[in-house]
């Protein structure tokens, strides 16, 4: 049994905006597991990077706040920590790795610079020890000619390499847990394939836990053991990604998996849709959030928010109906793989 | 529409595209001289039929926007011909070129940055017909308003300005003013990677529809072979400025030949947790193509590299999928 490294238990973060105060989190829980990798997926907007910024409390001040749970690290609960102690966590427990590697490193700074930094910064080491460390983390993520690379500046690597670089930054100094915030999506598909191969291979190494924030299924199902899908703020079904993969049991998560265009998709064919749009925090419905969207809707999903509800051990999901709708799964559920019916039947049944 | 062979003569292709060029100039020094040349399209040819939609598919920097912007005359091509319902267009100046901006329009991929924000919706869909001198107002005024019907909008939408839209909404904008003047090909350049997946498919429902009623081809572009080959006839894969397999979709996906391809295939996350990929990781980046290897340009990063691969460049074969790859040349 491996050792729950994060637990976020019902997170609310609010914003103040010039239109009033929203709720980008409402009552969000998850646990991250060493090893593991947990995968956060859901449109623009579901509050998805928002959870990442609560749990490296790194919210836009003044205008962010955390308002009611807890983020507990192993056991320890990071929204009582001070602004000085938190700095101590992020980077040495807590690596990052966002979106757009050039934002993420310093333009004017050198490689070795910014690398030596994190780990000055964290160990108490000497500057050349923390020189020789730096060079072993640039080869351990794949860089070609490490020890030249430490003199170079951000804009003279390309993408990939870029976030390389970033890994190498969050992983310096061995932290328990990596926040991975859509860390291929600036990427091209071939690019993507090696940095997510890369972050498996650290896994594996160093036992870290993992937290995998994206839009894309397919990233998910390939590199993470569970899943929690996201919708307009709120967990709307959660699960290993046989679970969610094989028995979508929500609406929304059941409309994505469908709308994804697949390579063995008939061409020309329509794919199916989730009509209309996600709602805007600031006038979300009053009773389920996806009420407006769901082809499933009935009067009393306008009136109620529903809780979340347990489908069996550790596959949870925030929908009234979703008895009735487990019934008529096979004829809409996951439409698999094509015409790799043999595959599909084996994994019901396991 | 499945695949038209070459050879049916009965239908003759809308557009024709030989050995098109496309040579950006790279100024360096203080002096700013002309060195050397990106050469962002180097060669290639392919022809799209009425009604179908041929796909486009590369990396970034493999010059298929570029490539899509030569054809619609946006860049004035180094060489090659571009030859539209039998004219080639790719020297033609600004006055004779007029009739065929009619034909040939263009989707971008971030709506937000193609709708000027300062006009409403209403006078961004008139101004092609003012542009091209076609009817007074009160058509004008009629056709807004039958557009916005046909790509889903509500007609109060004609006072509105874009940010008053969503992504998709905006994109369903941008499509309407391709269509606005009843073009022939329309060049989609990743008209629906800056879009959340269920607004995605949306956006590629309405193509398909608007395709089959309308009789329009499309040279859809895109990084996302998933969503390329759901909408297209044919496929043709970029690699640094050339094509190196194309066929159609189906082939492409089942017996992909050129190791590009292959390994761009296996490289595309399968949503599905069963799925064992057999995955080929390339090494390496895209090579720059202003110093690009010699040789077949992908031999830096090919996993079946051979020797001649280094030397000789290989060329496309011409047969019913062809590909630019020595393994096949015997």
């Amino acid at each position: 049994m491996s050792e729950t490294i994060l637990s976020v238990r019902n997170l609310v973060t609010e914003f103040d905006t010039d239109e009033g105060r929203v709720r980008a989190v409402d009552d969000v829980s998850f646990d991250v597991k060493a090893g593991h990798t947990l995968g956060i997926v859901g449109e623009s907007g579901c509050g998805k990077s928002v959870t990442a910024l609560s749990i490296m409390r790194l919210l836009p001040q003044p205008i962010g706040q955390i308002v009611g749970g807890q983020i507990l690290l192993q056991g320890e609960d990071l929204r009582q920590l001070s602004i000085e102690k938190m700095q101590k966590i992020r980077g040495a427990r807590i690596g990052m790795v966002f979106q757009e590697p050039m934002t993420a490193l310093n333009p004017v700074h050198t490689i070795g610079r910014q690398l030596t930094e994190v780990l000055l910064l964290h160990k108490p080491i000497s500057k050349n020890q923390a020189l020789r460390e730096a060079v072993a983390m640039l080869d351990k993520v794949g860089i070609p000619a490490p020890d030249i690379r430490m003199g170079e500046y951000p804009h003279q690597l390309s993408g990939g390499m870029r976030q390389r670089v970033v890994i190498a930054m969050a992983l310096a100094c061995q932290p328990s847990l990596l926040i991975a915030d859509e860390p291929t999506t600036a990427l091209d598909v071939t690019i993507q394939a090696q940095i997510l191969e890369l972050i498996k291979e650290l896994q594996n190494d160093m036992g870290m836990a993992v937290m995998l924030i994206t839009h894309d299924l397919g990233v998910i199902a390939e590199t993470c053991s569970s899943v929690v899908v996201m919708y307009a703020g709120k967990v709307a079904e959660k699960g290993s990604v046989y679970d969610v993969f094989d028995h979508p049991t929500h609406p929304y998560t059941r409309g994505l998996l469908e709308s994804i265009p697949r390579l063995d998709s008939v061409p020309k064919s329509h794919l199916s849709i989730i009509p209309g749009m996600v709602p805007g925090l600031l006038d979300l419905p009053a009773g389920c959030r996806f009420e407006n969207r769901c082809r499933f809707r009935k009067d009393s999903c306008t009136r109620a928010v529903p809780s979340i509800e347990t489908v069996n051990s550790g596959h949870e999901v925030s929908c009234f109906e979703w008895r009735d709708l487990k019934e008529n799964a096979s004829v809409n559920g996951n439409p698999g793989t094509g015409g790799d019916s043999a595959t599909f039947k084996m994994s019901a049944v396991a | 529409m499945s695949v038209i062979p070459l050879t049916n003569s009965s239908v003759s292709p809308l557009l024709q595209v030989r050995d098109l060029k496309m040579h950006f100039p790279v100024k360096e020094g203080i002096f700013m001289r002309t060195g050397k040349y990106n050469k962002a399209v180097d060669g290639v040819s392919f022809d799209i039929m009425p009604g179908e939609t041929l796909g486009l598919v590369g990396e970034s920097g493999c010059g298929k926007s570029t490539l899509g912007r030569c054809i619609a005359r946006l860049y004035q091509p180094t060489s090659g011909a571009v030859v539209f319902n039998g004219t080639d267009i790719s020297r033609l100046g600004r006055k004779p070129l007029m009739p065929f901006r009619r034909d040939i329009q263009m989707i971008f991929q971030d709506p937000m940055e193609s709708l000027n924000s300062r006009h409403t919706v209403g006078e961004i869909l008139e101004e092609p017909f003012i542009v091209q001198n076609i009817g007074d107002k009160a058509f004008r005024r009629q056709r807004v308003k039958e557009l916005l019907e046909v790509v889903g909008l509500p007609a109060r939408s004609v006072t509105r300005y874009p940010f008053e839209f969503s992504g998709g909404q905006r994109q369903r904008i941008g499509i309407a003013r391709s269509i606005a003047l009843n073009p022939k090909l329309i060049i989609c350049d990743e008209p629906v990677s800056a879009l959340d997946v269920s607004i995605q498919s949306q956006i590629l429902n309405l193509l398909i529809d608007l395709q089959k009623e309308f009789n329009l081809s499309y040279l859809f572009i895109a990084h996302d072979l998933a969503v390329v080959k759901h909408i297209s006839d044919r496929i043709a894969i970029m690699y640094l400025g050339k094509i190196v397999e194309s066929g159609d979709g189906e082939s492409i996906y089942r017996t992909a030949r050129h190791p590009y391809t292959q390994s761009l295939i296996s490289a595309i996350p399968v949503p599905d947790p069963h799925h064992k990929s057999q995955r080929q990781v390339l090494v390496g980046d895209v090579p720059s193509p202003i110093n690009p290897p010699s040789g077949c340009a992908f031999h830096t990063r090919c996993p079946k590299v051979m020797a001649m691969c280094r030397s000789a460049a290989p060329v496309l074969s011409t047969d019913r999928q062809p590909v630019s790859c020595h393994l096949y040349n015997t």
